[in-house]
């Protein structure tokens, strides 16, 4: 049996609570919170006691698919990146840079937000990223 | 927030104001909660009595949309009974002079007759926080989410100001952001009009910065599109292609059947999301990312304080980290990225970005740190605009008319619509309807009703009630409650099969572009 608890920051609301994942063999078991977060000191709401739970559940995606005669098929993930790159390209190539938006997400990490504005300036050559901050 | 979470708890008096903070926020509220211990009058303004208001010294009844006549109300009192802090205006302000003038023609009969709130309960607010050593103000989105979503903060820069009650400790502006890293979105330039650091696209110089570390000759200086105006762009045929990461328009945003039209009429869509969440449903293609127990990173909370996520166990299936993925479409377009991990990344953040330049993964193993760090050897800063020293030098007062909501209330929708969240869920419900403990404690949604009104249309508790808007309807079940006053009527938007938001209206504030999803109007008739 292996069991580690890993630190890590709560991914429900901006209170930025911290906690360890308790991990037994590979798979989430339970959240602990932690009494010298300068956030938290050691309490968690209700979400924040059963946030393991959502992360392993059976309805998680679990394959890229692409849409194919209406219906989205199971693709290798080769094929899901080739084919985003490729449609992007061509609609950059018809229509030009501005007919491309992005939604990047207060959900995903500093570093992603970072990676997909970058992709969108550089990359596609358009502002037209924004994110839920309104919503 | 201008001010750290844990300060709260050393403030006289908090003003809170638009903010569910007991259901939104709990770790906030503990803080608040010890603030009472501590002797602290805690003051709640808000159309819907929440859980906070119960602990409240004094609560306030506003109706929908009128906080600038309330704020405008309180801050006539302050300057009419000599409440106001003329050293600190004199020395860190400029505006005064017009925002005076202003308040001065403000009657406070007038504001009582426009918010439902008596003369003497606005004077009560103005005289307790207004005399208060450390006042604090904390709002969430019951004040941006609205036409007037700016002049509603503006016009608590303004009261904060009047008093002296920022750049000190125990005091502040305090929006409680709802996302766990939506600070951190900001941050990182996930805005039309900015790089990261908050460096507008419009400036030479920043935009020369950009290009330079990236290795382009130029990028795009035009203000880009925001999330309404893309779906307006995409209607009228100007925008083929939209990538979607982590969220879930369909359910988030107003008005959503028109959302969903233009999702479904676009060319090109991408969704990358953990679940198959009714916008995935759309895509042309799904790209499943990890979730935040599967990688590494940081997110940034709402005071500011950049912490680390760590891995716990491996993707789920196939999922990828949300980084890889774009680093591999990026590289197949043609702009090639080739990052070992998060931290690389973050490196990099750090050298393009002031208020991040001395953080880096090796000094987050700690307590994190709140920007802006300038440097590898500062501490952080817990709290903003210390001694008066504001970022853009004075602090500006805005003299801030009232103007009622886009929509208001007739014969035809007669019942004013607020929404928000309940305890157990979190927003779209994505993750939290997939959390078994959680889905137990409320698994569907409800209007809350108030017991005349349930009697005047002849309705128990728990019937099935069809709900209206100029936008569209929806069936749920009531729930009769004296949280609500007679004519307001109040949603949780976490329901996909109650979409709230198919009711809500898209007219958003000028300036910030927010949507008005807290105030439109309904009508309510038995199934």
């Amino acid at each position: 049996m292996d069991y580690q608890n890993i630190l890590t920051t709560c991914t429900y609301c901006g209170c930025g609570c911290n906690f360890f994942l308790e991990v037994l063999d590979g798979k989430l078991v339970g959240t602990i919170p932690c009494k010298t977060s300068p956030v938290n000191e050691g309490k968690l709401c209700i979400k924040g006691w059963n946030v393991h739970q959502f992360v392993q559940s059976e309805n998680r995606l679990t394959h890229p698919m692409i849409r194919k005669n209406g219906v989205l098929e199971k693709v290798s993930w080769d094929e899901a990146f080739d084919y985003t790159a490729s449609r992007l390209s061509e609609i950059k190539a018809e229509k030009g840079s501005d007919a491309i938006g992005f939604l990047t997400s207060a959900k995903v990490t500093n570093e992603e937000n970072y990676l997909l504005q970058k992709f969108a300036r550089a990359g596609v050559g358009t502002n037209n990223i924004d994110h839920c901050a309104r919503l | 927030m201008t001010n750290g979470v844990a300060e709260l708890e050393g403030s006289d008096a908090i003003f809170i104001i638009g903010s569910n903070t007991a259901t939104s926020h709990p770790l906030v509220a503990t803080r608040i909660f010890r603030a009472i211990e501590n002797g602290a009058k805690v003051l709640v303004a808000d159309p819907r009595k929440n859980q906070i208001a119960q602990f409240a010294h004094l609560y306030v009844r506003h109706k929908p949309g009128t906080d600038v006549a309330l704020l405008n109300g309180m801050m006539k009192v302050i300057l009419d009974r000599g409440l106001a802090d003329r050293a600190f205006i004199d020395a860190n302000t400029e505006g005064f002079t017009e925002f005076k003038t202003l308040i001065d023609q403000v009657s406070l009969e007038d504001c009582a007759a426009i918010t439902g709130v008596p003369v003497s309960q606005i004077e009560e607010l103005a005289q307790i926080y207004g005399k208060a050593d450390r006042g604090s103000i904390v709002y969430c989105m019951g004040i941006t989410q609205h036409t007037n979503g700016v002049n509603n903060v503006k016009s608590l820069a303004n009261l904060a100001m009047v008093t002296g009650n920022i750049g000190r400790e125990g005091t502040g502006v305090n929006p409680l952001r709802g996302q766990n890293n939506v600070q951190g979105a900001c941050d990182m330039g996930g805005l039309p009009n900015v790089f990261p650091g908050y460096q507008p696209v419009t400036l030479g110089a920043a935009s020369k910065k950009f290009a330079d570390a990236w290795g382009k000759d130029t990028l795009p200086t035009n203000i880009g599109l925001t999330i309404p105006e893309m779906f307006s762009a995409i209607e009228k045929d100007k925008m083929q292609g939209l990538w979607i990461m982590g969220e879930n328009p369909v359910v988030s945003d107003p008005d959503a059947d028109h959302v969903k039209k233009a999702l479904e009429d676009i060319e090109f869509l991408v969704v990358q999301d953990i679940f198959m969440t009714p916008t995935a449903r759309l895509a042309d293609v799904v790209l499943p990312g990890a979730s935040f127990a599967e990688k590494d990173g940081t997110f940034a909370n709402t005071e500011r304080r950049v912490m680390r996520v760590r891995k716990a166990i491996d993707p789920v299936g196939e999922s990828k980290a949300d980084w890889e993925i774009i680093q591999e479409i990026s590289t197949r377009f043609g702009l090639s990225m080739a990052y070992a991990g998060p931290s690389e990344i973050f490196d990099e953040i750090a050298r393009l970005t002031p208020s991040y330049s001395g953080i880096s993964y090796d000094r987050l193993e700690g307590d994190g740190i709140q920007w802006p760090c300038p440097t590898p050897a500062h501490p952080g800063t817990p709290y903003l605009h210390k001694d008066g020293h504001f970022t853009r030098g004075k602090g500006l007062f805005h003299a801030v008319e009232y103007k009622g909501p886009a929509e208001v209330v007739d014969e035809a929708y007669p019942f004013w619509m607020t929404t928000g969240r309940v305890y157990a869920h979190y927003h779209t419900g994505t993750m939290t309807r997939n959390s078994a403990a959680l889905d137990r404690e409320v698994s569907e949604g409800f209007l809350e009703i108030n017991p005349a009104d349930a009697a005047a249309l002849d309705i128990l508790d728990g019937q099935k009630i069809c709900v209206a808007s100029r936008r569209g309807e929806i069936e749920t079940r009531i729930m009769i409650t004296d949280r609500v006053e007679k004519g307001v009527v109040f949603m949780p938007f976490h329901f996909e099969e109650a979409n709230v938001n198919k009711l809500t209206n898209p007219a958003y504030d000028p300036i910030a572009k927010i949507p008005e999803l807290k105030v439109c109007a309904v009508s309510l008739t038995k199934v």
